[in-house]
């Protein structure tokens, strides 16, 4: 399978502008069963609103939310697919550019040091872009996710130490929640990453928060954490905005990595409830949208 | 649990009447404001020619199309996506937008901590909470891009809307130290210490 660069670049373009207008359906069904469930009536009017504000998003064919946020773009290869890796980058780039600068869409990538906007969505290293391979044969998938900085901003690392024990990795997820409140625009997801170096257990953080709802971690001792702290967190009493309710998350994701003898690294990653994602999986020719 | 409607702009007593659960829908003008707006003003000295006073910033940085300058958009900007972006970050600037330039009202999400609350008691303020990420349905409540400063640091300028219905709102923070973010905090937090106190084992 050869790759068509165009393609690639009109795909990113796509997906970017999609992922920011239409919610993937878990996530829809993820807020009315928090409705459903939600005792306070407040929340549950939040998240009628929230419920309100899809509808409005697809019948006026608007962005679901104003942040734009940091384009990140994991690409999976498969087997006997041919590009250059250099090539396939740029095109990415490229589609991200022409979506900001052609829907138009908000430009919300600056320099970090000198706050100077480019308005094409990229600056350096950004687009974040994840290459994964894959045993499939000629297979190519892009997964897109515009992540918004209120919820990114609740990102924390701690390297716990052995001692800490799997308690102390529990803790801090529950005190990092707790502490977020609000301002993460709960109900949310939250990506927890438990082992690792220090960078790969952000990334796992950074995966369990995009992973869509529904989805249970392949190791049996993450998915076992996984409601242990579901259950801890939605305790809380946090709710939808952090105006109180039992709908603080809509799940808990863990994802697990090998870690050294002395270290017990935990890292969070919040994706709040615009959880929006979109990928394309790419087949004769064409590419096929979906969640 | 009062309804009311303000015109804006609106005067101290305006804001001191309404209370935390209350729902507030502003009708006429509304400035959009941001982090690189306010650090502009209030680290850098820049002074805006908006007039403030009496008024409601929300706390945004929208997505707009650029378009000749026309009696439907005299700012040459057209509105395409409007919400709300979280209000901790701008926290220390509360006090000096209502000391200096007469703000009465803030709009954001997730809610403002103890300095804006004593801003708020102190000056004669109060903070809205909208919906954060519902901003499909807010750009609904933008009639128009009425005007815009500091534009060198779009998407942060500092935005003048024309807004019609622009709600319902909910007071969160009020002129009476009355915060709901406060009593959730309080309740989580004690939460949180008695799962840390059984070992993150539950309670």
């Amino acid at each position: 399978m050869k790759v068509d660069l165009d393609l690639v670049e009109e795909a990113a373009k796509t997906l970017y502008i999609h992922a920011l207008k239409i919610l993937p359906d878990d996530i829809k069904q993820g807020i009315q069963r928090l409705h459903d469930q939600e005792s306070n009536a407040l929340a549950r009017s939040i998240l009628e609103v929230m419920n309100r504000n899809i509808q409005v998003a697809e019948e006026t064919k608007n962005l679901l939310c104003q942040d734009t946020g940091i384009p990140i773009y994991t690409l999976t290869i498969g087997r006997g697919v041919q590009v250059d890796g250099t090539d396939l980058v740029a095109a990415i780039r490229r589609g991200t550019a022409r979506a900001t600068t052609e829907h138009p869409l908000r430009s919300s990538v600056v320099h970090p040091i000198t706050r100077v906007n480019e308005h094409t969505s990229c600056g350096r290293k950004v687009p974040v872009i994840n290459i994964e391979f894959s045993d499939q044969p000629d297979y190519l998938r892009i997964d897109m996710v515009p992540k918004g900085s209120g919820s990114e901003n609740g990102s924390f690392l701690k390297m716990c130490i052995p001692a800490d024990g799997v308690e102390g990795v529990k803790r801090f997820v529950v005190e990092k929640v707790t502490e977020a409140g609000g301002r993460v625009c709960p109900p949310t997801i939250v990506g927890v990453g438990v082992g690792g170096t220090a960078d790969l257990c952000m990334k796992l953080a950074k995966i369990a928060a995009t992973r869509r709802l529904g989805s249970v971690c392949d190791d049996p001792e993450g998915a076992a954490l996984e409601q242990e702290l579901s259950e801890a967190i939605n305790g809380l009493g946090i709710g939808p905005q952090g105006l109180g309710g039992d709908s603080t998350a809509f799940a808990v994701h863990v994802e697990t990595a090998a870690t050294h003898i002395t270290m017990n690294p935990v890292a969070v990653n919040i994706q709040c409830h615009s959880a929006r994602r979109a990928s394309a999986v790419f087949k004769d020719g064409a590419f096929e949208i979906g969640s | 649990m009062a309804e009311h409607v303000l015109h804006m702009p609106c005067t101290e007593a305006d804001v001191r009447k309404l209370r935390i659960g209350d729902t507030v829908t502003l009708e006429d003008w509304l400035f959009g404001i941001r982090d690189a707006t306010l650090i502009h003003m209030f680290d850098k000295g820049r002074e805006t020619r908006l007039d403030l006073d009496g008024h409601a910033v929300i706390h945004t940085a929208p997505n707009v199309r650029k378009v000749p300058v026309s009696n439907e958009h005299p700012a040459g900007y057209a509105p395409l996506c409007i919400g709300t972006t979280t209000s901790a970050r701008m926290e220390r600037f509360t006090r000096p937008l209502m000391a200096r330039y007469g703000v009465r009202i803030i709009i954001g999400k997730g809610g403002m901590l103890d300095d804006s609350k004593a801003a708020f008691r102190e000056l004669g303020g109060i903070y809205l909470a909208i919906i954060g990420g519902t901003a499909a349905l807010e750009t609904t409540w933008i009639e128009q891009i009425a005007d815009v400063d500091m534009d060198d640091l779009n998407p942060e300028s500092l935005w003048q809307f024309r807004i019609k219905g622009f709600g319902p709102l909910l007071v969160a923070m009020d002129a009476h130290g009355g915060s709901l973010y406060d009593d959730v905090r309080k309740a989580s937090t004690a939460k949180m210490e008695a799962y840390g106190a059984a070992g993150g084992r539950g309670q």
